[in-house]
């Protein structure tokens, strides 16, 4: 089948089999960052946006983007660096592989609340396993992007 | 220090956060064999016939191997990652007709894509003969059914294993006259007391990717911690020469020992080596719960003996280990339960380790962080705890009055001196973080929820004393930049970038101006590989050496350039000068232009490292928890812990390996279970069902550090990477104790066993 979409702000118009996955549907046209770590929509690495809002591309069909706007980490680099700065100068990164899907993730938080609560960051990323960093590190890099964030702010008003 | 001991960022940070392609399914040709396994849905079973003729008909099928395309009667293998002489047996081939665990690999089917392999594997027809398994490993020693019966069975190294007997390994040692001191002692704690075979969980699941050179050898690009073991390995496993494999290491998505085995590598390696054609084997997490490399379950009976003062005098330990349906790690695995827990309380007057490593049909057990120490430090340290409650002792005190100090001759430790310890500060620190006084041991908080706190303290190694080899090469490029050569794998800990801040620091450069590269066969220096705690000691000492013998070559360059005696220059990283007059100087990127044009003094450099000690990392947990007595959830409220690990090279890096290792360690005590089914079916196949920690899992978790001196390690350096995973099992087993007054002597502690202790206590069952 046909599908139309948008992915990283590029329209484009592939042949799919109706049972290709969002996941291997975007890597296979260089979204590489999306990692696939589960096969049971536990661990948040493959995380994309479906018209902005996440969604875990491993449990969406390709052909459900059909018509729609999907964005990758690809199409938010600079966001990525400028958030992943501040994972990065915690060492939380580590190994890396879950850092994609949890960029996305945290990413659509700060997009629906500005400067969220330690409690809610934890809520909202906690379909975001990682296994390397024990999770305090990212979060005092969230608290840092956000304290940044604010005072970059005001510094402007 | 300008470089070592600063929280530098890691130099693949920022490709890492903004999703760069580094990994190996990122990095590989898309049309690409693909490679998958049919397993076995038998736990022992051999394999009567199997028809893969219609299977090789399906559109797409390139090659099907099955047992017959491998000889049987051949030298067999092992997947185990370890130095020479390898501890592990030799006990596995590439196919095997009798197939030993449900999982074990029947087929190895190729194909151009996932569905058409998939139709194949459906469509192969196998009869089994399905043998009676040994599922139950307090049978398995002498038991009449054997793992592996067959008589090509090898083990290269005198560990007392015996396949007859379904006995991987035995040994016996100890000090004093144990039975003597024990029946004089006024206490004895005997328990039994049992871990599970947790799994890794690493994100990134077991890959390879292999293809064909233009010298016709076999190339291997496989997320390995270990590539110099995997050559040997493929090349034993698929009965080729040395010679014809490389293996290198893209970015790994994670290892924690899991990639110390090569538990996929052997099978893209036979299809690429016979059909010249590449290939890629990527394991779905199913067949990484299944099918993979866990911890060693072990059954760890200890006694415990003290006198009524607190005085603890001598331990007796007892470990039974299930090394599954092959050896890996099986004989050395077990050997840091006694040799890593008994040394905390070196001060006893005795002490006797005994143990057994046997064959059951459950999935191999391998290399998991802890590697051993982690179940038998639950053992030793759950015992002391105990003690102490028995005696109305603080756990706190009756550390301080037995501990091992620097200094010490620690006798269950090879006899090998303690050189750095801050033991007894990190007591003092954690005690004070958890506010244990107000805390201890419980309060009831009156809506049915209890908050208690528990303690627990841990060692482990720093490489393998007399073993564990690590190299580094430095060279000095245009301009004056260095390039570092290392065989040891960064698996996401960082060690790309502290072997640069150590070689930063000798050659007095910025952080920047050193690139690095590993691992690859060909071209790395040699190095046993990143396990068992030894980067940062080992090959973290040989890029020290190496460093400081460029130095020199530096300054050879450099005085000949100033036409004077090397003795009479000195090098301040930017420029070499003559000590006589700084002002007659030549500059590094001179002198590296000078290496390249019209000169012969080398401006490259390999060094090795290996220790005779394998200073052990020091650490105390405590953890304060609130359990429901209605519903038996355990909330950890917050985990505090202090490791000395020396000099930590990276300070940012440490405390998130320590946060991370806690975590681990949280998961193994509270949820994270393997359990198998009457046929022998792990029931664990999922990360549904295999719950790792989740961030709202935990309260808070604060890591502060003690940093002892180690006069052995680079700039002070021990290890941090394993002795983290391990304060957590006795402290929250502790602290639930605390809170319920029922001491749990079987992980997990899941709210099932909490809730039916409170009830049984309260007379309801």
């Amino acid at each position: 089948m046909q599908i139309t979409l948008t992915l990283n702000d590029k329209k484009l118009t592939a042949d799919v089999a109706p049972d290709t996955l969002l996941i291997d549907f975007v890597r296979s046209h260089g979204c590489l960052s999306v990692k696939r770590g589960c096969e049971t929509s536990n661990c948040g690495l493959c995380t994309v946006f479906l018209d902005d809002k996440p969604v875990l591309s491993c449990s969406v069909l390709a052909a459900r983007a059909d018509g729609h706007k999907v964005t990758t980490l690809e199409g938010l680099q600079d966001e990525a660096a400028e958030f992943g700065a501040f994972i990065a100068d915690q060492g939380a990164e580590q190994c890396g592989f879950c850092n994609p899907g949890f960029i996305m993730n945290a990413l659509a938080l700060f997009r629906e609340k500005e400067y969220p609560t330690d409690e809610e960051i934890k809520e909202y990323l906690s379909g975001n396993l990682c296994r390397c960093s024990g999770y305090e590190g990212q979060l005092r890099g969230i608290r840092n992007f956000l304290a940044w964030k604010k005072a970059k702010k005001e510094t402007a008003e | 220090m300008n470089t070592v001991n600063k929280p530098f960022r890691k130099k693949d940070a920022m490709q890492l956060v903004t999703g760069q392609p580094v990994y190996m399914d990122d990095l590989v040709p898309a049309d690409c064999l693909i490679v998958k396994l049919l397993r076995s849905p038998h736990a022992n079973a051999i394999v009567k016939s199997i028809n893969t003729a219609v299977a090789k008909k399906v559109p797409g099928i390139e090659a099907i191997f099955t047992w017959e395309d491998v000889p049987q009667d051949a030298r067999r293998y092992t997947q185990a990652g370890q130095t020479y002489p390898e501890a592990s047996p030799y006990d596995r081939l590439l196919i095997d007709r009798h197939v030993r665990f449900v999982g074990d690999v029947v087929a190895i089917v190729a194909g151009k894509d996932d569905k058409c392999v998939d139709k194949a594997l459906k469509m192969i027809k196998v009869e089994y003969e399905v043998l009676e398994p040994v599922l139950d490993y307090h049978t398995a020693k002498d038991n009449p059914i054997l793992v592996h019966p067959e008589d090509n069975w090898e083990s290269l190294c005198p560990v007392g294993g015996d396949n007859k007997r379904n006995l991987c390994a035995h040994d016996e040692c100890g000090s004093g006259d144990i039975d003597a001191v024990l029946a004089d002692c006024d206490v004895v704690i005997d328990h039994v007391y049992h871990t599970k075979a947790c799994q890794q969980a690493m994100m990134e699941t077991f890959r390879t990717y292999c293809s064909i050179d233009l010298y016709g050898r076999l190339n291997v690009l496989s997320s390995t911690q270990i590539v110099f073991h995997a050559r040997r390995i493929i090349a034993n496993a698929l009965h080729i020469p040395k010679s014809m494999v490389r293996v290198t290491k893209p970015r790994i998505g994670g290892g924690f020992g899991a990639k110390q085995t090569a538990v996929c590598e052997v099978y893209p390696a036979f299809v690429t080596w016979k059909t010249r054609k590449p290939s890629k084997l990527i394991f779905t997490r199913e067949e990484s719960q299944i099918a993979s490399t866990p911890r060693h379950e072990m059954e760890i009976h200890l006694r415990l003996g003290a006198n009524k003062d607190g005085r603890i005098r001598g331990l007796d330990l007892y470990t039974l280990s299930n090394t599954g349906a092959y050896g890996e790690h099986g004989p050395t695995t077990v050997g840091l339960s006694g040799h890593k827990s008994i040394p905390l309380y070196s001060n006893a007057e005795a002490f006797r380790f005994t143990y057994d490593v046997v064959y059951t049909n459950h999935m191999s057990a391998g290399a998991y962080r802890g590697y051993g120490a982690t179940q038998g430090l639950f053992a030793v340290e759950s015992a002391v705890n105990e003690l102490a409650a028995k005696l109305h002792m603080d756990p706190f005190k009756i550390r301080e009055m037995n501990i091992v100090h620097e200094g010490d001759v620690m006798p269950a430790y090879y006899g090998a001196v303690n050189t750095s310890c801050t033991l007894d500060r990190c007591l003092a620190k954690v005690h004070e973080m958890i506010n244990w006084n107000e805390k201890y041991p419980r309060r009831d908080m009156g809506n049915g929820k209890i908050r208690a706190v528990g303690m627990g303290m841990a060692m482990q190694g720093s490489g393998i004393s007399g073993m564990d080899v690590g190299s580094a090469t430095l060279k000095v490029n245009d301009e004056g930049f260095y390039t570092l050569l290392i065989g040891a794998a960064d698996m996401g800990t960082g060690c790309d970038t502290t072997l640069a801040q150590i070689a930063a620091e000798v050659l007095e450069c910025g952080l920047d101006n050193i690139t690095v590269f590993g691992a690859d066969t060909d071209t790395s220096p040699y190095d046993s590989g990143s396990y068992a705690s030894s980067t940062t000691y080992i090959t973290g000492k040989a890029v020290e050496k190496c460093a400081l013998k460029l130095r020199s070559q530096i300054c050879k360059l450099g005085a000949q350039l100033l036409d004077c005696s090397e003795n009479d220059v000195e090098f301040d990283g930017k420029t070499v000068f003559t000590s006589a007059d700084p002002s007659k100087s030549v500059s590094l990127g001179d002198i590296a232009t000078a290496s390249m044009f019209g000169h012969d003094i080398p401006l490259e450099v390999t060094e090795t490292h290996m220790s005779p000690l394998s200073p052990p990392p020091y650490m105390v947990g405590a953890a304060e928890v609130e359990v429901d007595t209605e519903t038996g959830e355990v909330k950890l409220l917050e985990f505090d812990a202090c490791v000395d690990c020396g000099t930590p090279i990276n300070p940012n890096l440490t405390r998130v390996q320590a946060e991370g290792g806690i975590l681990q360690g949280i998961g193994m005590t509270l949820t994270e279970n393997v359990t198998y089914d009457q046929r022998g079916w792990p029931m664990e196949n999922s990360l549904m069902q295999y719950k790792i920690p989740t961030r709202v899992d935990v309260g808070k978790v604060r890591v502060e550090f003690e940093n002892s001196y180690e006069p052995n390690g680079p700039f002070g350096a021990k290890s941090i990477g394993e002795v983290v995973i391990n304060t957590p099992l006795p402290a929250i087993s502790d602290a639930i104790y605390n809170a319920i007054g029922t001491r749990f002597y079987e992980l997990p502690i899941t709210p099932e066993k909490i809730a039916m202790a409170v009830a049984e206590k309260e007379g309801a069952v």
